[in-house]
């Protein structure tokens, strides 16, 4: 996916670091445990860069070429960093026959981002996802973790706003 | 004791509406008043009724509160909790100013049986004792006492259960074909699919949600019945609330001894782990989620060697939804008999389904297997909003088919809906008004199943691309008939071809709308017409001139300069120049432009 952040420089701190060689020792004797590592990194670091991957490598023994692998399989592992805010706009199938695809646009308009990206100052970014399982508040879009319920696109502005 | 019991829903829709504040501002004010030791605040897990919450319910008599806003808290302690005077105004009736009924008399509830959902908004998920005081665990204690493995196989294939994630294969079968398989506990697995992709299904998310303990009893009883060791639960990393809640059910359930080793004093011994999902809608498919929790790519492999002779790590393993586990330790309890005495002749049972879209109760609803469409859309659901007719009901999700209003008669059951082109899946069911294209949708499960393709094998990562590129031509008003016989073949080149499940059903969608909504795919092409006004290139904004009265508004939101006219003189619309971004419909205070 394209962000219109590229080449953030790796900014890893030593402790996080040490907070993943933790979890990668914990886990690493376990079957099929590779996912969850990953999972635990992203927590760590927000996102998965090439740098945290080849921690793993090393770290576990498991050829990088697989982890980059798994990394770009599962749509919830990000190589590149998300905004400080990430919203996500449900596109399933309630939220789209209730004009989800219409407050989607509107929220592309207003930030000048598209699917994927991050505004160049980091604040905001923007995905679609599928179904939260908030069908009964359709259209619903999250910004974080808060649920923005019922929305209609000249809705938006008025929530950017909060931020 | 407390005299009185406070139910507010801490299910995903009712916290999104703002349950959770409400909640507190109810403690709160109870401990105001002094009603902490009479009064006892419950958060439980999914009503059903979502698109009235936040729901807040107080026993004994059942009052039943929608829409609960987080100021309303005072009234409803001061006025119900201490005076013994519901607030009527808070208080849910079907329509204005008719008498109030109990719960279960309401057309919501009325007609819906419920099995799988038994304790959801009724316990306290967090709590072991709820479950337990609801009868929970019984069945793993009868089974591990009183019943052969081979029993308890037999007892599930007597009662006509069949999974409830898609195909409805005979869960008991299932069992059957692992168990059959005689290798050492420690290297056979019972798996669980939590990972419920379906856009717009939220049932199993629900009874994880709201009676976690219920999919953690059923899958120790099929652990005892195939011999297996240990479970795992497949778990979207979209759920965090279910996530957590299985988190706090497992660890319960070890601390008294009803997980873990030598359960009710047997040599029985059952762990069961979680793994998070992270979102790829092709881990629903078995072997797919076998090979994620292995920790890779979450493709599909090719089938045989079937699951139950090599699945998880290469051993034998069962795999069923949470719904279908959700139906087990009833039929246990209450028998074989009493299962198949509800349903159709050859799916038995209730089913859920989560019904959204343009409806006017969105929520959950568990009927018995046979019921209408016409019961479930007109009766449970209230019928379409706005005075808007009812066009279509697609089930199935991405793998299923839309339902015409020809078809709302026929009793849904698993070969019923196979018969009318779409499938039960996991229950999702989204109603859809006059509003909604048919082409359009059917585009819009193309692109989901060409998002979610794993890319694997050749008929689905590069067919369902070819058949979207198709339906985008159609809807750019540049499609010709040809194209739709095109995309009735390779629709059906890919279901004969495909390697898994998501590959086979994913022309489906478009397959089923080919065959009831036919005249408007030829609309599309022929008169380049969208009926629904939904698909932009084919629609046109004309000024009416009656209505005009020259404001020069829309000429001035037109970011296309499209809009000419003199003021107070009708305006006209350059149909060359024209964008067809509708800011001109919306800045119209005379409502004289439409969509034609």
């Amino acid at each position: 996916m394209a962000c219109k952040m590229k080449n953030v420089p790796f900014k890893g701190t030593p402790e996080q670091e040490a907070a993943l060689k933790v979890v990668i020792a914990e886990l690493k004797d376990e079957k099929g445990s590779l996912m969850p590592i990953m999972q635990k990194a992203q927590d760590i670091y927000g996102y998965l860069p090439i740098e945290v991957q080849c921690i793993i490598a090393n770290e576990t023994g498991i050829p990088l070429e697989k982890i980059y692998g798994i990394a770009t399989f599962y749509a919830q592992f990000a190589l590149q960093p998300k905004g400080q805010y990430q919203i996500s706009v449900c596109l399933g199938t309630a939220c789209y026959v209730k004009g989800s695809g219409d407050v989607f646009n509107k929220l592309s308009e207003e930030l000048g981002i598209g699917a994927g990206e991050c505004t160049p100052d980091g604040k905001f970014s923007l995905e679609s996802c599928r179904c939260v399982g908030a069908c009964g508040l359709a259209p619903v879009v999250m910004i974080n973790d808060a649920v923005y319920g019922r929305l209609t696109p000249d809705m938006v502005p008025e929530i950017l706003a909060k931020y | 004791m407390y005299r009185s019991t406070v139910l507010v829903c801490g299910g995903t829709g009712c916290t999104s509406s703002g349950s959770i504040q409400v909640m507190d501002n109810l403690k709160e004010e109870i401990k105001k008043h002094g009603l902490a030791e009479e009064v006892e605040v419950v958060q439980t897990g999914c009503h059903g009724l979502c698109a009235l919450g936040p729901i807040v319910i107080v026993y004994p008599d059942a009052t039943y509160y929608a829409n609960v806003q987080p100021e309303d808290a005072a009234e409803i302690v001061a006025e119900h909790l201490l005076k013994g005077r519901p607030v009527e105004r808070l208080i849910y009736r079907e329509e204005e100013k008719k008498e109030l009924k109990t719960l279960n008399d309401t057309a919501f509830y009325k007609k819906q049986m419920r099995i799988a959902l038994r304790n959801c908004g009724v316990i306290d998920p967090e709590k072991i004792e709820e479950y337990i005081g609801r009868g929970g665990y019984q069945a793993l204690g009868k089974v591990l006492t009183e019943m052969t493995p081979e029993e308890v196989i037999q007892t599930i294939l007597d009662s006509g259960l069949r999974g409830r994630g898609g195909a409805g294969f005979p869960t008991g079968l299932k069992w059957r074909f692992c168990a059959v398989n005689k290798v050492d506990p420690e290297y056979k697995y019972v798996c669980c699919n939590a990972d419920e992709g379906d856009p717009g299904a939220f049932m199993d998310r629900s009874v994880l949600e709201g009676d976690p303990h219920a999919l953690l009893e059923a899958m120790a009883i099929a652990g005892y019945a195939i011999g297996s060791a240990h479970g795992f639960v497949y778990v979207r990393a979209e759920y965090p609330l279910a996530v957590k809640r299985l988190e706090i059910a497992i660890a319960q359930a070890e601390e008294y001894g009803l997980l873990g080793k030598n359960i009710f004093g047997t040599d029985f011994s059952f762990d069961i782990k979680l793994r998070l999902g992270a979102g790829a809608f092709v881990c629903g498919e078995e072997t797919a989620l076998m090979t994620s929790i292995e920790g890779k790519r979450g493709e599909p492999r090719p089938r045989p060697p079937f699951p139950a002779n090599k699945g998880l790590f290469q051993r034998p393993t069962i795999l069923n939804n949470v719904e279908t586990y959700a139906n087990v330790t009833q039929i246990i309890l209450k028998g074989a008999d009493w299962f198949k005495s509800i349903g159709t002749e050859t799916s038995k049972g209730t089913k859920v389904f989560a019904l959204g879209g343009k409806i006017t109760n969105t929520g959950l609803v568990e009927v018995p297997m046979g019921t209408t469409l016409r019961e479930i859309v007109e009766e449970i659901g209230g019928g379409v909003p706005n005075g808007k007719k009812f066009k279509a009901a697609q089930t199935g999700g991405p793998s299923g088919g839309c339902i015409p209003m020809s078809e709302i008669d026929v009793p849904i059951d698993y070969e019923n809906l196979l018969a009318i082109g779409s499938m039960m899946g996991s229950g999702g069911m989204i109603i859809m008004d006059e509003d909604n294209c048919m082409v359009d949708i059917a585009k819009f499960f193309m692109e989901f199943c060409v998002d979610e393709s794993c890319g694997k094998c050749t008929p689905c990562r590069i067919g369902t691309k070819r058949m979207l590129e198709i339906l985008n031509k159609i809807t750019d008003g540049k499609g010709t008939l040809e194209d739709i016989q095109k995309l009735e073949e390779l629709g059906n080149y890919i279901k004969d071809n495909a390697l898994c499940g998501l590959g086979q059903t994913a022309p489906n969608p478009v397959l089923s709308t080919l065959h009831y909504f036919r005249d408007e795919y030829i609309a599309h092409v022929t008169e380049k017409k969208c009926i629904a006004g939904v698909c932009k290139a084919l629609l046109s904004y004309v000024i009416d001139p009656d209505k005009c009265k020259g404001c020069t508004l829309c000429a001035r939101q037109c970011p296309a300069k499209a809009i000419t006219g003199t003021v107070k003189q009708p305006h006209v619309i350059d149909q060359e120049k024209c964008i067809k971004c509708g800011a001109c419909m919306d800045a119209c205070k005379f409502k004289a432009i439409y969509k034609k």
